[in-house]
């Protein structure tokens, strides 16, 4: 074997390798010569993703209207957010409840449809590649079909109620301070489900079959092999799942954007929106880079919550 | 029993929900407005094209279309080279700083897009950015770069060393150990990257709407926010634009279903 073999497979294994000399030299120089290779994406990324948002956090500090200098005023814009501000309470409140139901819906569905169609029969794999389709939709796309079901006079959800005789449930879904939120939600799950049953299936697939034979040779019902063999083996999945559908849920941006905008009177307006219609709506910049201070802290402590969560129960 | 009737239930009621909003909105395209707020699951009356032809000869979506093409295959090709050549890069590296630089891309999926749109904003603005196509490849191929190096580098990570040594032996330069066997083996995960790069970028709404307000430089989904002002009331019309939008990447996933949802999977991250 040459020197080169040795040194390169010492390399890989430890921290600190010891090879011989000639190799270490010709590493260098290699090493060199690949970080050169990382260097164009490292840049461009540097620049115009990492900085800008730096200098976001930077404007958190600041009084800022887009145009004049922005006037440093240190944790002031924190502080009002914290304890005097009855929209931003609002916009939480709507965050929590929205991905809170998003969470559970989206979960629940994919977890159900990907027992469901687990086997690979025929009708299996084309209901996922219909289930799945919406993933490839633009969120405008979604957005705008949706109002067009959730229209209030001759939208396709009304006159599907007032022909079944359900007048009553025929509601103005887009304009209501207290459903609108929810409805928008069931959009969020009706595009997401699809994607989050195929990472479910991806994972149900990798349970040993044994385990099953072996809870039904000790008489396990459904229901009891799905406590003790699926939903247990199944936890590593579902702490993906929960993790995709949170950021997804709070990136719900171009869905409430498009749909309401954040109305009525800011009852579906969450953190993204709000934070999008605060700067640009408003110009009031330094207050928006503030609140996009909390949105990350927020999804911080959730994806915390979550695995502490999932972790203490087994 | 109660498990298959509920099974056959639940999966009838989903399908149903996902085919019959797909069904209207094809329908749609062909019928006149009212006749779509009427009978919007009939068969149209009589098929007409007057929506694709009123919306095509409008020359707004023309536009609009071209730039999201343009867009789109400028972000995914120029992503996938930058991240790849960064991502062998790193799996190739023998200094500890390759994984100091991995974790930097990482820092970029655990940041939420919207946390940093003031900061970008700025900066485009600054940098005479704005309102330009190529200001939005660059935000695109910035922001896609985290998830694409993450994936790709642990992909190139599982490459055994052997592969490349007899190479080595040879003189090969890292270029070219690049070039002939590592972008060879690795096109399944550059094929699923570049998947969900696609419909990405096809689809981003944001960084569009950040960036771009001159009307022949805004791409599809932007567009599609003016059609739902322009045509308020006006479904049929909203629901061609939508179909026209919606195509390319509808006529992709048919072909290739299981890449397609290999790939979106891989980045469903971002999504």
């Amino acid at each position: 074997m040459t020197n080169i073999d040795t040194g390169a497979r010492k390399g890989t294994g430890t921290r600190s390798p010891k090879p011989v000399q000639s190799s270490t030299k010709l590493k260098r120089i290699h090493d060199r010569r690949f970080a050169l290779m990382i260097l164009p994406a490292l840049l461009i990324y540097a620049l115009f993703y990492l900085y800008p948002t730096l200098s976001n956090l930077r404007y958190a500090f600041t009084e800022w209207d887009g145009l004049l200098e922005p006037r440093f005023i240190g944790f002031e814009n924190f502080t009002r957010t914290a304890t005097n501000d009855d929209i931003f309470r609002k916009v939480l409140g709507n965050n929590i409840e929205f991905s809170f139901l998003v969470i559970i819906f989206q979960t629940a569905f994919s977890l159900i449809f990907a027992i469901f169609l687990l086997k690979n029969t025929r009708t299996s794999i084309a209901l996922r590649t219909l289930y799945f389709f919406p993933t490839i939709l633009s969120s405008v796309s979604v957005a705008l079909v949706w109002m067009f079901i959730y229209e209030p006079n001759l939208g396709a959800l009304n006159t599907l109620l007032r022909g079944v005789g359900l007048d009553s449930l025929a509601l103005s879904w887009l304009g209501s301070e207290t459903i609108t939120l929810r409805a928008i939600a069931f959009t969020q799950v009706w595009f997401h489900t699809g994607q989050m049953m195929v990472v479910y299936i991806a994972g149900l697939q990798q349970i040993p079959q044994e385990l099953y034979e072996a809870a039904e040779v000790d008489g396990a019902s459904r229901w009891q092999q799905f406590k003790s063999v699926t939903w247990p083996m199944a936890l590593p999945t579902t702490a993906v799942v929960l993790a995709y559908t949170t950021i997804q849920s709070f990136r719900a941006f171009d869905l409430i954007y498009t749909m309401t905008g954040g109305g009525p009177n800011n009852s579906t307006n969450i953190l993204v929106t709000l934070i999008y219609q605060s700067a640009f709506g408003e110009y009031r910049f330094g207050y928006a880079a503030n609140l996009s201070v909390y949105l990350v802290v927020f999804i911080l402590l959730l994806t915390w919550v979550q695995r502490r969560i999932l972790r203490t129960k087994y | 029993m109660f498990y298959k009737v509920s099974r056959v239930l639940s999966l009838t009621l989903f399908a149903l929900l996902i085919l019959v909003p797909v069904m209207v909105v094809v329908l749609g395209t062909f019928k006149g407005d009212l006749e779509l707020m009427t009978k919007p699951l009939a068969l149209p009356e009589q098929w007409t094209l007057n929506n694709y032809r009123t919306l095509i000869e409008g020359g707004q979506i023309t536009t609009n279309f071209r730039n999201s093409v343009i867009v789109t295959l400028a972000s995914v090709v120029l992503t996938l080279f930058l991240a790849s050549l960064a991502s062998f890069g790193i799996a190739r590296m023998f200094h500890r700083v390759a994984n100091l630089l991995f974790t930097v891309f990482l820092l970029g999926l655990t940041i939420p897009a919207a946390t940093s749109i003031i900061g970008i904003y700025d900066l485009f603005d600054s940098l005479g950015l704005r309102n330009t196509l190529h200001g939005l490849v660059i935000i695109n191929i910035a922001s896609t770069l985290p998830i694409s190096v993450f994936i790709l580098t642990a992909f190139f990570r599982q490459i055994p060393l052997e592969l490349y040594e007899s190479a080595s032996i040879d003189g090969a330069s890292p270029w070219r150990l690049y070039r002939s066997i590592a972008l060879p083996l690795s096109r399944p995960s550059m094929g699923a990257v570049a998947i969900f790069l696609f419909v990405i970028n096809w689809n981003d709404l944001l960084y569009p709407l950040l960036l771009i307000t001159q009307s022949d430089l805004k791409t599809l989904p932007l567009a599609l926010l003016d059609f739902r002002g322009e045509y308020a009331i006006n479904f049929s019309m909203i629901f061609t634009a939508v179909m026209i939008a919606s195509l390319p990447m509808v006529v992709m996933y048919l072909a290739m279903q299981r890449s397609f949802i290999a790939g979106l999977t891989a980045g469903a991250v971002k999504g």
